[in-house]
């Protein structure tokens, strides 16, 4: 298993698709956490029936495949609107809102959360409803979301793998590439599935922690 | 009957119970009293089984509890049991919790398990709450119906832990009803209990238990009357 | 309004081989979660077992299941089991690979609503003679299963979403697979994945719809 034919420019490859990956990454989950809680706040201060379209549109992202949402999207923008698009631009517009779609979800069940005598008690003390959000909500919700958060983040980085279909060469596929030339599947696979586990596992755990120990309070 | 004798339990290095010693006989009606952590509701659950002991050995009629013999399933369909938390199995209507049991472990049809189960639930008043689900009952009507489900077993004794314990004020009363109704029609009970006021009606003897140690056993208007233990007479001061 | 004339006519006469997709990948679906509730039900008893050999098979299941893209679970499924002379068909790999993913998230699923359920619940079956098996079979699991529903709803989603997979390893016959087989003949790629993106969607409107339905049925406590 260790007598393999990998060079150091291929693991440098393979550093590469890591790269990618995490950028990606890294870009949907910060612009579609914004949205996701521009998103989930809207949603819970119109109340459902003003907010069912939003929440429509926010549910289709969570319904049909990521595979085909790029595809449709690559679609989209190159024949039908016939931008010239990078396949990386694409690939973190739609997981941004496959992000923020998830996350709108975490936002509004954090605020949801909050009970409403607690809300209504800081209210009766004079508090505006800025003061309210920025000093009762928003830290008690947070306790509730961040841990769905973390499992959401950690969701995107898995479901990124995805992004080589509008031609985006991130670790799964550069490890594809890989055993295509080198015939050496298992041990390439398992470097790959390393990353990602070394990533995610930690950072799961924390998260799990995390709700514990709030939950406990 | 049940024969205790010289039972230890302890959990951990707690020592809970330091050797009892202990007779009930067919048809008596036995109340427990005694500060919390005296050990009497433990040994409740050893009598049926559900926890091991230490030392000693506990007999109910003839047949040993904790021997590695015994069938316990068959034996606690001999002991009914009610708990402090009423226990009751949400999933299940009031009906189908008591029919539960008597299907199940007895083997019955439903159409009989349903008969004894209907006769049992009237008996404890809750004939007209078969269909309900027990989330929305009162804690005295759920508590009721698992003593109707312990009922239900046919068994030849009653162990009661504390069952009034965890109910509104306003709710004790329709279950220590229940009870005096059971004693009265000469069921074999030990009632682990705070309700001094029920104890002194319908005990045959009460015991007073203090630190794993049963301090004193008498009938009521002895032991309420005249207290020869000092710690109980503490407690006695102390609960009035 | 567009430079691009989208024709959705020759699209949908494709629709007969796309719905036929369409049930494959339903059956693909199904089966693996049948398949993963029985494994997750056989990890969860390994984990209670107590013996550790058992335990760290469901906790190693678990966390790959957990940790790592399905689409490398469903790779290793093809090109891994492959490298031991093992040549799966795409069909059985995705079947495994999603097979897999089910399990874990299931038994991670299963072993917080057996948390959840207090153990005064199956001490109370016990009381009334149940052996062990009784009583967890006729008073812990009923109450369990309702705990485990949602989550389990959920998995089934994930699972006709994780079919689309499948092309990645030469599944051909599945709704993704038949859409693009028919856009490598036709070219009309927005309208064919649009076509099966509304294809999916119902799909996981009818599992969720359906879902409630049999959960307000079985679940009226």
């Amino acid at each position: 298993m260790f007598d393999t034919s990998l060079t150091v420019a291929d693991l440098m490859f393979l550093a590469r698709g890591a790269g990618v990956t995490l950028l990606v990454t890294a870009i949907a989950v910060v612009l579609g956490t914004l949205l996701g809680i521009a998103f989930g706040i809207f949603r819970y201060q119109v109340g459902a029936v003003w907010a069912a379209p939003l929440t429509f549109v926010l549910d289709i992202f969570r319904s049909i495949p990521l595979l085909i949402q790029l595809v449709l999207a690559n679609a989209f923008m190159g024949m039908v609107l016939r931008w010239q698009l990078s396949g990386f631009t694409v690939a973190c517009a739609v997981l941004t809102m496959y992000t923020a779609a998830f996350c709108a979800e975490i936002v509004r069940g954090g605020i949801e959360a909050v009970p409403l005598t607690i809300r209504r008690a800081s209210r009766s003390l004079g508090m505006t409803w800025r003061q309210d959000m920025a000093s009762i909500v928003v830290p008690l919700a947070t306790r509730v979301a961040l841990p769905s958060w973390i499992g959401l983040a950690l969701g995107v980085m898995k479901d990124s793998a995805l992004v080589y279909v509008v031609q985006v060469t991130e670790l799964l596929k550069s490890t594809q590439i890989l055993i295509t030339r080198l015939q050496e599947p298992l041990f390439l696979l398992m470097i790959c599935g390393a990353f990602y586990f070394l990533i995610s596992f930690p950072l799961a755990r924390l998260g799990g922690y995390l709700e514990r120990r709030w939950t406990n309070d | 009957m049940i024969e205790i004798e010289n039972v230890r339990k302890s959990f951990g290095s707690l020592e809970v119970l330091k050797g009892i010693d202990l007779t009930v006989n067919k048809g008596e009606v036995l109340t427990v009293i005694g500060g919390s952590g005296s050990g009497k509701s433990t040994l409740l659950t050893c009598i049926n089984g559900l926890e091991p002991i230490n030392g000693g050995r506990i007999v109910v009629d003839g047949i040993e509890v904790h021997a590695k013999s015994t069938d316990l399933n068959k034996l606690r369909q001999k002991i009914g049991i009610v708990f402090q938390q009423f226990n009751a199995f949400p999933h299940l209507t009031v009906l189908e919790n008591v029919t539960l049991a008597p299907r199940k472990v007895l083997g019955m049809s439903k159409a009989q398990a349903e008969e004894i189960a209907v006769r049992q639930l009237t008996h404890v008043g809750l004939g007209d709450k078969l269909g309900v689900y027990p989330t929305r009952m009162s804690g005295g009507q759920q508590q009721r119906m698992a003593i109707a489900r312990a009922l239900a077993m046919s068994p030849s004794y009653m162990l009661f832990d504390e069952v009034t314990s965890a109910l509104d004020p306003m709710l004790v009363g329709e279950v220590l009803d229940t009870l005096r109704m059971l004693a009265s029609e000469g069921m074999t009970m030990i009632c682990v209990t705070h309700e001094m006021k029920f104890a002194r009606e319908v005990s045959d003897r009460v015991a007073f238990f203090h630190k794993g140690v049963m301090a004193e056993i008498a009938p009521p208007a002895e032991l309420f009357g005249a207290p020869k233990d000092p710690e109980l007479q503490k407690f006695l001061a102390a609960t009035h | 309004m567009f430079g691009y004339t989208f024709q959705w006519k020759q699209a949908l006469a494709r629709l007969p081989q796309m719905l036929d997709g369409a049930v494959v990948t339903l059956e693909i679906a199904l089966a693996s979660m049948v398949l993963g509730i029985l494994l997750a039900v056989l990890l969860t008893v390994f984990r209670l077992s107590g013996n550790r050999v058992l335990a760290a098979i469901t906790t190693t299941w678990v966390e790959i299941a957990r940790n790592t893209p399905a689409l490398f679970q469903i790779y290793m499924a093809h090109f891994g089991v492959a490298s031991f002379g093992l040549h799966l068909s795409p069909f059985t790999s995705l079947l495994i690979g999603i097979t897999f993913n089910n399990a874990g998230y299931l038994a991670e699923n299963f072993r917080g609503a057996l948390k959840a359920i207090p153990d005064t619940q199956a001490r109370s079956g016990r009381s009334l003679g149940m052996t062990p098996l009784q009583s967890f079979r006729y008073v812990v699991l009923p109450q369990m299963l309702r705990i485990a529903f949602l989550p389990m709803t959920n998995q089934m989603v994930w699972a006709i979403l994780m079919t689309s997979l499948g092309v990645t390893v030469g599944m051909n016959t599945d709704l993704y697979g038949v859409t693009q087989d028919l856009n490598a003949l036709t070219f009309r790629t927005f309208e064919l994945f649009a076509i099966a993106a509304v294809i999916f969607y119902l799909m996981t409107k009818t599992v969720q719809f359906g879902a409630r339905l049999i959960a307000a049925r079985l679940f009226r406590y």
